[in-house]
């Protein structure tokens, strides 16, 4: 049953066809830009969900292809694709996500002068991802990764004549560098103490899972961390997490797709597919779930204090990726993947909700706007039932993954359970509170002129939003196909009372009380900054992490870079400086001899002859 | 005897080049050159009687070299015309136009 399976690797083909289509075009044909590049992920998509609905047979073996790249002496270096059901799946997310962003772009950026660049780019984002999700090795994933690093820099600053908006492209670009430094030293170590130096995922499996003894603990403890640094850059987790906030500057379906829905789980994607690495080192693991959890109850708190509508939910998206890396440090494969799967869909909406937002008021500030919801209903319904997927209300899709997480953590690990229930009441907070400040109260600054976004952008919203409730019931308490499908029937339903309770009751205290502030109004929206000043400030600026970074790290750096521009200039510039002069000095007295006479020629001819003879002569001479 | 011819060829010849890096006037560089070649021309003839294998060849080249400093003598002096109609001198150091 792998008829389409096998025709896997057209999928990443069409989104670069489309990109090469779009790059030779140029920028005059808008119209037929948007056809191409939306077409391109379209046939993208019905591919992907041919090969999902192949694989949906109980217990497909893996499908692999791959042929000899790289011959170097003795050592064949393999590259091909492979297909799993975990593949399949994200095939499925990412060209379904890319599609609906391509078609709301075409609204969105309408009268933006280079649509036709945004779509080649968004192409080849498109198949960047896909090839990384393909890939069967590490090294040809890599090479995606770095690709769609490249893309997601050119995206950011796709509007380059704003100022911030190339300093936040620059941005992410280095400090994902950071981890992807880690994810190539992890690659190397692994070419360096893997049997045969093999790369491809097969075998580090093989080798990972049989306690073969091939790899010590330390050097395994060592790749998981460096494996994981390269994740925790992409992912966007703490410490690595400062570039995701500013990327908000590109525009904001781009944020949708690529640093909400699809890239920023690369990370987790990563860990997902190295995971019988992680699975025999019991210390990083624990820092996966740590930092994870951390991450998940750090950036909620930032969330609640932010006043930018996109830096709210780049935050909330920190934290959700957080929630994910926690739960595959717990060991559980399924609920990070699970909460990759259903996160895609709502946080995509409510990003693309936010996009018509800003479409529609020309401003990113929720304290501008207010009274949307009777403006722009569809946006509202939509946005609504994307808030109350990501706060985990039942029965819509972030609660199911939301709570199987906090099930597991329950079982393994209270302090982690506490801060995934903290985080879950702080999404639900500050959710609770964007909307209500946007769509509801008194209309705002802003919000005079706003209507209602072209149908091309609310399908795509209306499509994610059906969705977003109904793609969480592949996985319940009672029901784990989704489980066993990614697992190959390996993993059995968790349930408890508790969590499920304790992350309902989370849920809906925070919306309780963003109602009374918020909604109510029964408590004054400023009595808390009253109270703590410093504590809001503290959230605002993000827990000062930026200025953290800009004093120990940037600072020294520019200064370090800047003694040795003056070594530079003076002493490597002096040398080269020195050697020009010398040369032009003994031009100009070389010159001097060319004054024209011929007998003087004729002279200097006939003492370097008689030099010449003397040396021939005379070497008799010497012993 | 052969040193005393090839003492004389380099006697013959240093003059030659003496005159031929010295003086101004073009003429007699062109006279000067005709006693180097002359110089060279006493040498082959000396060798080819005189030498360790003596041969008929050292004459019969010299014959040649003769004959080619007859047609050098003449495009040299042709030259030397030409440019004394352009310059009005025929003083070597002043055709120093190279130079620029």
């Amino acid at each position: 049953m792998d008829r389409y399976t096998q025709a896997a690797w057209l999928i990443p083909l069409f989104p670069l066809a489309a990109f090469l289509v779009l790059t030779a075009l140029g920028r005059n044909y808008r119209r037929a830009g948007v056809f191409i590049g939306s077409f391109g992920s379209l046939v993208a998509f019905l591919l992907s969900l041919l090969i999902v609905i192949d694989r949906l047979g109980a217990n497909e073996v893996d499908y692999n292809y791959s042929f000899d790249w790289i011959v170097i002496g003795d050592y064949t270096l393999r590259i091909g694709f492979e297909v799993t059901n975990l593949t399949a799946l994200m095939l499925a997310v990412v060209t379904l996500v890319s599609f609906l962003i391509n078609v709301y772009s075409a609204g969105y950026m309408k009268n933006d002068e280079r649509i036709t660049v945004f779509y080649g780019y968004v192409a080849l984002f498109t198949f960047s991802m896909l090839g990384l999700v393909l890939s069967d090795n590490l090294l040809s994933l890599y090479i995606f990764w770095e690709l769609v690093g490249v893309c997601s820099f050119l995206l950011i600053g796709f509007w380059f004549t704003l100022p911030k908006a190339r300093a936040a492209a620059k941005k992410a670009f280095i400090v994902t560098r950071i981890g992807d430094a880690g994810l190539l030293l992890a690659i190397l170590l692994l070419f360096w103490y893997m049997p045969d130096h093999a790369l491809d995922f097969t075998t580090i499996q093989s080798v990972f899972d049989g306690q073969s003894g091939a790899i010590t603990n330390g050097i395994t403890t060592l790749i998981a961390l460096l494996i994981f640094l390269g994740a925790a850059g992409k992912s966007g987790q703490f410490p690595l997490h400062v570039w995701l906030p500013d990327a908000m500057e590109g525009p904001t379906p781009i944020s949708a797709l690529i640093h909400a829905a699809t890239m920023v789980a690369a990370g987790v994607f990563l860990i997902a597919r190295t995971f019988d690495i992680f699975q025999d080192s019991a210390a990083a693991m624990e820092t996966v779930a740590y930092v994870g959890g951390f991450t998940a109850l750090f950036a909620a708190t930032i969330a609640l204090a932010q006043n930018d509508i996109k830096r709210i939910l780049a935050y909330s998206t920190v934290s959700q990726l957080g929630y994910m890396m926690m739960a595959l440090g717990l060991g559980s494969l399924t609920g990070g993947i699970f909460h990759l799967f259903t996160h895609a869909f709502f946080k995509a909406l409510l990003f693309l909700g936010a996009g018509s937002i800003i479409h529609a008021v020309h401003t990113q500030n929720i304290n501008e706007m207010g009274g949307l919801g009777s403006k722009m209903r569809v946006t509202a319904w939509t946005f609504a039932i994307g808030s109350l997927a990501l706060s985990g209300i039942p029965p819509l899709s972030g609660f199911w993954s939301k709570d199987l997480i906090l099930t597991i953590a329950w079982e393994t690990n209270p302090l982690l359970f506490i801060a995934g229930l903290a985080a879950a009441f702080c999404t639900a907070l500050y959710m609770t509170r964007m909307f209500f400040l946007v769509f509801m109260g008194k209309p705002g600054a802003a919000s005079s002129s706003a209507h209602e976004s072209p149908a091309s952008m609310t399908l795509p919203m209306v499509l994610l939003a059906v969705l977003a409730v109904a793609s969480g019931f592949v996985e319940t308490p009672w029901n784990s196909s989704f489980g066993s499908w990614i697992h190959d029937g390996s993993e059995e339903a968790h349930s408890s009372g508790v969590a499920i309770v304790g992350s309902i009751a989370a849920s809906f205290l925070g919306i309780y009380i963003g109602w009374l502030v918020y909604g109510k109004r029964s408590v004054s929206r400023t009595a808390f900054q009253e109270r703590t000043p410093w504590l809001v400030k503290l959230l605002e600026r993000s827990y000062y992490v930026d200025e953290l970074y800009a004093a120990i790290i940037v600072k020294p750096l520019k200064l370090l870079g800047s003694s040795l521009m003056v070594i530079d200039a003076y002493v490597i510039g002096g040398i080269v400086r020195l050697t020009g002069a010398a040369a032009s000095c003994a031009g100009r007295a070389a010159a001097r001899l060319q004054n024209g006479q011929v007998q003087a020629y004729g002279l200097a001819a006939v003492i370097g002859f008689v030099i010449l003879v003397a040396a021939i002569v005379g070497r008799r001479f010497l012993p | 005897m052969l040193p005393s011819y090839l003492t004389m060829a380099a006697i013959l010849f240093c003059i030659g080049l003496y005159g031929a890096l010295v003086k101004r006037n073009a003429v007699v560089v062109l006279l000067s050159l005709e006693l180097m070649l002359n110089a060279v021309n006493l040498n082959l003839v000396a060798f080819s009687k005189y030498g360790v294998v003596p041969s008929l060849t050292g004459q019969i080249f010299s014959l040649f070299t003769i004959t080619v400093a007859a047609a050098e003598a003449a495009i040299g002096v042709a030259i030397l015309i030409a440019l004394f109609r352009l310059r009005g001198t025929v003083n070597v150091d002043e055709f120093d136009k190279m130079r620029r």
